[in-house]
């Protein structure tokens, strides 16, 4: 059975026919059992992040298994995206738990003394987390991990074109977690618009922006707060580089980020190379004997999803003006559904490869004059989720960094900040907004209350009716902060 | 329509905080922020880097018509972007006033003033914004967030609701009486998103607050409040009527303790009490925005936690009392945009507190460093080099490469300084 769009919904099994009254009594259900406060304890939350661990270290062959039969993938990639990743990132969490359940201590004006001012993070309630096909374990797991954190009672809805990953997480999520909190709710897109037509207290989609659209929409007429992970076309901007050992570097890095990562269907994989002319033959070059290398074995390319990306991708050399620009690899087969690395060199700029995010194995590489002219050329494009650059030019990167805008800039390597828990991850402009991984998947999740407390020791009457100028005078003084004016002021005004 | 007076304290009232808070020689929280990069990334740099959204869109409310209008737009400001104001029209003076003097102080290529009611709000709404920035009800709301879908455009809203008063017998209740006042009528007579819009009480305590708070009222506002200068007038005659619906029903007008006088023709509504309204009337579910202050009585007083908690989240929540065991179960249990115990409204002048609603009052906070931070997005910079290349990261993947990846990804400094050394060692 071929997967694709319906799948999910022919396997009887596993699915469950989700209707409205089911979804709307599981998400009150769900509401009754956040209302109790049993998410909102420290040690519930870390009872479940531990758990979450366990689902990760206990089932490695069976999620190597999963995501092989889903995506092609091999167990070094799948380890490396994705498995490893998270149980670092949840034992980050694990141990900054405590810390980030603090209440921040802020300032309070000395005019209110005495005072205490502070920010108290509480849950945010139910929440309600879309991941996306390409990395189903990865992003599904990380910001679940986020919403555990922060307190809340989740529903995951995994994304069906990844159905064996998504069979595995709703047989293990309710083993491993408190299943009366955390819901997987399988199915296609009918069980997501489904499922927002009811309220939650937080969305976090990952996905395309045509579907993005649909669910803040639909988010608005609840007034539920959304967070969209959206795609683009992340640019890698590739400097003249001398020696041959960085020029490797260089190139191992970059087929690391477009080939090795789900054979270039990830948000954050190269989309497109910006190099210079004279630069581009040693490139190519370089790539091409490499990719040889890296990619000696059978297996070390994830295939590609389904048919329909597979005729979406393949659909792009039909073009002729963009057949001809191939200069490696080009290969592809529909049974296996694999498609062989395959470098373009300067397709026509208003053709669909090089408008629509590529999402696949084909590498367009765009020539400049001088390479500052990258810069234009991007700012001529969407904000891309990431923008990559292999430079060590340091004016060229400050240039970057100060006039190009995307969620994140990486120089000298790619895809690897995905791993840092200290910086944030997501988009801004059409790839998003909203941001996680590390404390940011835990804010993301929280609401910052803030908490002002006062005595009764200390009165002030310059703050009641009836007016006149003279408190007007004195509130002057206070919003100044001139505490010495202040205190002459209420000294001529004791009564 | 504020007393003069009034209106110069309110505009202080967090305005000039917010400016100075500004002090361009403060506005240090540009500078990039280094953060630590890890084991898995060695050797690498990392930082956060502010830069700003782009063209952003900010539609104020009529009740405190210049806060709202410059609060934000101090932040787009300071965060870089180009702005368009959108006074509300039911302020049509303060709109006016916006739009003959701002152009006039800042620079008018980036920062504009557009006028107008519906029709307006509505093309600007159809176009491309990098944010949009609204406050107001949450019916409007829930129209500028379909509206930003459209673009993907992200929003922050300001909404309102009904922000509830606990009040314990335990206080000083002279002092206590004249804040919760002051928060409610000397807010612009109750037109404020986080004025008191009811109080809950035990009911043995009850009678004596009712009390106390005529003893303040008469302070306030004399013996016939609608000819007090020191009282505002309803907006228009729309809300006028609104309200004054509001207690004509009858099974509300029964249970007015105090108030209810109202003047059509200055469109002046009295300061009123009243004391156990029906649940189920509009009294009491909708958000009253007006000088109605109705009491809610229980038996004890833990029970108004429950009792606030039962209804949708407000901007503000309130609380009097010295036991400090109640207060704690009050920070813990009552979600909200924001909470005091002991005072009224007062957070809104910190500006290191931020402000924001959270489910029916709204989403995104401000104030302070939070305008920045709301009109910015944080990127994230990572900077590596050449060195520390781990090829154990690559294709072909091989047990050994495996191995060291498991341990590079774990954060192990042995398998950083494994990969580090070139292992495993590549054939060629």
């Amino acid at each position: 059975m071929a997967p694709g769009l319906g799948a999910m919904e022919e396997k009887p099994a596993a699915a469950t026919k989700h209707t409205t009254i089911c979804l709307g009594s599981m998400a009150s259900g769900l509401r009754e059992v956040y209302e109790s406060g049993r998410t909102k304890d420290m040690e519930w939350r870390q009872s479940q992040l531990r758990g979450l661990i366990s689902l990760l270290t206990d089932n490695e062959e069976e999620i190597f298994d999963v995501l092989h039969e889903d995506l092609g993938k091999h167990r070094g990639e799948a380890f490396r995206d994705e498995l490893g990743i998270l149980v670092k990132s949840i034992k980050y969490t694990l141990q900054n738990l405590k810390k980030w359940m603090a209440p921040e201590k802020a300032e309070a004006p000395l005019v209110a003394f005495p005072a205490t001012a502070m920010v108290v993070p509480e849950p945010l309630g139910v929440v309600l987390i879309f991941s996306c096909w390409n990395l189903p374990l990865g992003l599904a797991l990380e910001p679940l991990s986020g919403a555990l954190a922060a307190g809340n009672a989740i529903v995951l809805k995994p994304s069906e074109l990844a159905p064996a990953t998504a069979a595995f997480l709703a047989a293990n999520i309710p083993k491993y977690l408190d299943s009366s909190a955390v819901k997987v709710v399988l199915g296609g897109p009918n069980v997501g618009e489904e499922l927002m037509e009811h309220r939650w207290d937080k969305v976090l989609f990952t996905g395309s922006a045509r579907v993005g659209r649909i669910i803040m929409t639909k988010a608005a007429k609840h007034l539920t707060p959304v967070a969209l992970e959206l795609g683009s076309k992340c640019p890698c901007i590739v400097d003249w580089l001398d020696g041959k050992r960085d020029r490797q570097i260089a190139v191992n890095r970059i087929i690391g980020a477009k080939w090795s990562t789900c054979a270039g269907q990830a948000c954050i994989a190269i989309d497109h190379i910006l190099v210079e002319e004279k630069f581009a033959p040693i490139l190519i070059e370089l790539l091409k004997s490499t990719l040889k290398r890296f990619m000696a074995e059978p297996g070390g390319m994830a295939r590609i999803l389904n048919e329909k990306h597979f005729q979406r991708l393949s659909a792009y050399l039909e073009d002729s003006n963009v057949a001809s620009s191939v200069v490696h690899g080009g290969y592809m087969d529909r049974k296996t559904l694999r498609i062989e690395p395959t470098i373009l060199l300067n397709p026509p700029v208003d053709s669909d490869i090089m408008t629509e995010e590529i999402f696949g194995p084909l590498l367009p590489i765009i020539t400049v004059k001088k390479i500052e002219d990258s810069i234009a050329f991007l700012k001529s494009k969407p904000k891309p989720l990431a923008i990559y650059a292999f430079t060590t030019n340091e004016s060229l990167k400050r240039r970057i960094v100060e006039e190009t805008s995307s969620g994140s800039v990486t120089f000298n390597d790619a895809v690897v900040q995905y791993a840092l828990e200290s910086v944030p991850f997501g988009g801004v402009g059409h790839s998003g907004f909203g941001q996680y991984h590390g404390k940011y998947s835990f804010e993301l999740f929280s609401n910052k209350k803030a908490v002002f407390k006062r005595s009764f020791l200390i009165e002030f009457m310059f703050r009641y009716p009836p007016w006149d100028d003279s408190k007007i005078g004195t509130l002057r003084h206070v919003y100044n902060y001139s505490y010495i004016l202040l205190f002459l002021n209420l000294l001529g005004l004791r009564r | 329509m504020k007393p003069d007076k009034v209106f110069l304290l309110h505009i202080q009232s967090g305005l000039l905080l917010q400016v100075s808070f500004f002090r361009l020689s403060d506005l240090a929280f540009i500078n990039d922020a280094q953060v630590p990069a890890g084991v898995t990334t060695f050797p690498s740099s990392a930082q956060i880097v502010s830069e700003p959204l782009g063209c952003v869109l900010v539609i104020s409310a009529w009740n405190y018509p210049f806060l709202l209008s410059i609060d934000p737009v101090i932040g787009a400001i300071a965060a870089g972007n180009a702005v368009v104001l959108k006074p509300s029209e039911i302020a049509p003076a303060t709109s006016a006033l916006f739009a003959k003097l701002l152009p006039v102080y800042v620079d008018n290529s980036c920062i504009k003033v557009v006028e107008g009611g519906v029709p307006e709000t509505t093309e600007l709404l159809d176009q491309k914004w990098d944010k949009i920035f609204y406050t107001g009800s949450g019916n409007i709301g829930r129209i500028v967030m379909a509206a930003a879908a459209k673009h993907l455009t992200p929003v922050a809203l300001e909404l309102g609701g009904k922000c509830p008063a606990i009040v314990d017998s335990d206080v000083d209740l002279h002092v206590a009486v004249k804040r919760l006042a002051v928060g409610k009528w000397g807010c612009n007579n109750g037109q404020a998103c986080i004025a008191p819009d009811y109080v809950v009480t035990t009911k043995s305590f009850a009678p004596e607050l009712v009390d106390s708070l005529k003893r303040v009222l008469e302070r306030f506002y004399g013996q016939d409040p609608l000819q007090s200068e020191d009282l505002s007038r309803i907006v228009n005659s729309n809300h006028f009527y609104r309200l004054t619906n509001l207690i004509d029903d009858k099974k509300v007008s029964q249970k007015i303790v105090h108030g209810g006088q109202r003047d059509e023709k200055q469109l002046k509504i009295a300061p009123t009490l009243l004391v156990d309204v029906p649940l189920e009337t509009a009294l009491m579910t909708a958000e009253i925005f007006g000088p109605f202050l109705p009491i809610v009585t229980v038996e004890k007083i833990e029970d108004s936690i429950e009792f606030v908690n039962a209804r949708t989240k407000p901007l503000a929540a309130y609380l009097f009392t010295r036991n400090k065991k109640l207060q704690g179960e009050f920070v813990s249990n009552v979600p909200a945009g924001g909470l005091l115990v002991n005072d009224v409204a007062l957070h809104v002048t910190n500006p290191q507190l931020p402000f924001g609603g959270v489910g029916e009052s709204g989403m995104g906070s401000y104030h302070g460093k939070l305008s920045f931070d709301c009109f910015s997005h944080k990127k994230a910079v990572l900077i590596r080099g050449f060195g520390g290349e781990a090829g154990a990261r690559y294709p072909p993947y091989t047990a050994e490469k495996q191995s060291i990846l498991r341990g590079l990804i774990n954060g192990s400094f042995f398998a950083l300084v494994l990969a580090l050394l070139g292992f495993p060692r590549e054939k060629r």
